[in-house]
């Protein structure tokens, strides 16, 4: 069997990766320096995972800019075949903040801690108004047996803005290599 | 078995004070083996795809009818087969990918070459080389194409069936089922993606919970701790004659219930507040868009469907068995092919509810578990099934579980499990 059918699918992602030009070795932005910014991004994203893991959940939204922000966990398989459904679709800050309700307040899930690992971190592009960041994550999941197994590996996909003062997420884009989710999915990526 | 359905011996009698499931029938491996036989592989119509997901020619994809691993495909005249997936020379996974497009299935192994209708086509060195080897005279290509199942696709639902001898699919069915299917199916659709669920559980856990109206107001809190949920709303639960399959249906234009009513159902519910608002409401504004205004359609086909209307969250659920302890959802959502941009992005937003991170569904995946878990070395307890009367059959409310003692009846009728039962 051909293989040229799976190559030649709608996986824009994918593709562009491949061919997507870092950002130069010097520019400025807001400012800083390419290292600087460099480290303020790295510093953003381990600050968001370390919300997560140490169950500050209440705060996570406040990573994203408070208007008009997105965030969506989808699989590499959807988005390989050119298909927007998403695990988790949230496009206002307000869709966040429910979400974090809903897990503490309503919804039943088993006992397990999150473990974020975050590398590669590339700044893609730089606007003027924006950055383009991606990175790769792994989430290990330990249960209430004790044992720790990877619950989700992929992708990054941020765009990053500079807000009073700070560096906010306007977009988030979790995009999962882990196609088929353990049990069920409650916390953020 | 014969068809249409006769009447059979209760093997697990319905006592006055309940129906009983032994619980051995979620871990035992034999139970399992057995289902795959006499379920799976007999006198059942399985759900393989929509017939959207293969718009060419020469479209595939493969999935699986039980834990038989099967092809869909759609041939060079626009006909769609089911195969098993399996080379008839050797044996190998014939397709190794989840989808794609092809003119033909050319095993990697020795290259066996079959056409989109399952004929082989092309045996490499059949002939030999320089005169050395090849096949036996006596080796017939003609009797080696793929195993085809039976294939009856209704409004884009494709079926298929291991058996020679099962009934049409529509009458498999059922006139109150295919209803239901041509309701939601009534024009084309749209594929949205799809989701898969992988839960350490036994499948037919999951066939009890979505033929269980029982706990969808007592486990899913997402609508009573956001003061959002009437469990007095107007409800009935259709059976098909043979309480195969069922279909539990909510009208969100019941008659208003006052909140004194709604206080006393709740009184003993973990939570029922008015304390949490949700920040942003859109993830539940919808449109209605079918005349009889139900605002959930849970419809349970056996032995692996489940078609769901929630509001405007259109899905199938297909349920794909690995072991007694573990099986996998695939839900695939979906709208329809004229949807206008708002109404694309009203379904993006209420794709929140449902899923394996669905706002309103994730816990089926946790209830399943936690009775998996427990009933480990308790196979001959019984669980007890006696809400709503100990019977199957169609009533005009929600607050019963005869739907699934009928997926009981039946299960123990395909396995024939009358006389085991007794040892
Ligand atoms: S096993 Fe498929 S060609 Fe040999
Ligand atoms: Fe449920």
């Amino acid at each position: 069997m051909s293989s040229s059918s799976l190559l030649s699918s709608q996986s824009a992602i994918s593709h562009k990766d491949k061919v997507a030009a870092l950002a130069p070795d010097n520019f400025t932005w807001h400012g800083y320096s390419a290292l600087e910014t460099q480290w303020r991004v790295e510093r953003l994203l381990s600050r968001y995972v370390a919300c997560i893991d140490d169950d500050a959940l209440e705060h996570w939204p406040e990573f994203f800019v408070a208007e008009g922000c997105r965030y969506e966990i989808i699989t590499r398989e959807n988005v390989e075949r050119g298909m927007p459904l998403a695990l988790v679709f949230c496009n206002s800050q307000g869709m966040l903040v429910d979400r974090i309700v809903s897990l503490r307040e309503a919804n039943i899930y088993p006992q397990r801690w999150y473990r974020h690992i975050v590398s590669n971190v590339l700044i893609q592009a730089v606007a003027e108004d924006h950055l383009e960041v991606h990175s790769h994550y792994v989430v290990l999941q330990t249960r209430r047996n004790g044992q720790t197994s990877i619950f989700s590996a992929g992708k990054y996909k941020d765009r990053i803005v500079f807000q009073n003062g700070e560096l906010k997420f306007a977009e988030k884009r979790v995009v999962g290599d882990t196609h088929s989710i353990d049990t069920l999915l409650v916390s953020p990526i | 078995m014969n068809a249409p359905m006769a009447p059979f011996a209760k093997p697990w009698v319905a006592n006055p004070d309940g129906y009983r499931v032994p619980y051995e029938v979620f871990t035992d491996q034999a139970y399992y083996d057995q289902e795959q036989e006499h379920i799976f592989r007999d006198e059942t119509w399985s759900f393989v795809g929509l017939d959207a997901e293969l718009p060419n020619k020469g479209d595939f994809k493969s999935t699986a009818i039980g834990d038989t691993p099967v092809i869909v495909t759609r041939d060079q005249t626009g006909q769609l087969h089911v195969f098993k997936n399996l080379c008839m020379h050797r044996g190998a996974l014939l397709v190794r990918e989840s989808r794609g497009n092809v003119k033909s299935f050319d095993c990697v192994y020795h290259q066996w070459s079959f056409d989109l209708t399952g004929a082989l086509r092309g045996v490499p060195m059949r002939r030999g080389v320089r005169g050395e080897g090849g096949m036996s005279p006596a080796f017939d290509m003609a009797n080696f194409g793929l195993d085809a199942l039976r294939v009856e696709v209704m409004n884009g639902l494709i079926f298929a069936s291991f058996s020679k001898s099962v009934e049409p699919l529509a009458d498999y069915l059922g006139e109150g089922i295919v209803a239901n299917i041509q309701r939601i199916f009534n024009r084309p659709i749209r594929i949205m993606g799809d989701y898969r669920q992988y839960i350490h559980g036994n499948w037919k856990l999951y066939a009890e919970n979505t033929r269980d109206p029982y706990h969808g107001s007592l486990l899913h809190l997402f609508h009573s701790t956001f003061g959002l949920y009437r469990a007095t709303q107007k409800g009935f639960t259709y059976m098909d004659p043979s309480n195969r399959h069922s279909l539990l249906k909510a009208t969100a234009s019941a008659a208003p219930t006052s909140a004194s009513e709604d206080q006393e159902v709740y009184k003993n519910v973990r939570s029922y507040n008015t304390e949490f608002h949700l920040q942003d409401a859109s993830v539940l504004a919808g449109r209605p868009e079918f005349e009889d205004r139900a605002s959930l359609v849970i419809n349970a086909i056996f032995p692996n469907l489940l078609i769901q209307q929630i509001a405007n969250c259109l899905a199938v659920r297909q349920s794909v068995t690995h072991a007694p302890n573990a099986f996998e959802i695939v839900w695939t959502l979906f709208g329809y092919a004229d949807d206008d941009e708002e109404m694309q992005m009203i379904r993006m937003k209420q794709s929140n509810l449902v899923g394996p991170a669905g706002l309103i569904s994730m816990e089926d995946g946790e209830a399943i578990e936690i009775v998996q878990d427990a009933v480990i070395r308790d196979g001959k307890k019984t669980s007890v099934l006696a809400m709503g009367g100990v019977h199957a059959g169609s009533v005009d409310h929600m607050i019963t579980e005869g739907p699934i003692i009928g997926f009981w009846e039946n299960y123990a009728r395909y396995l024939k499990l009358g006389d085991e039962l007794k040892k």
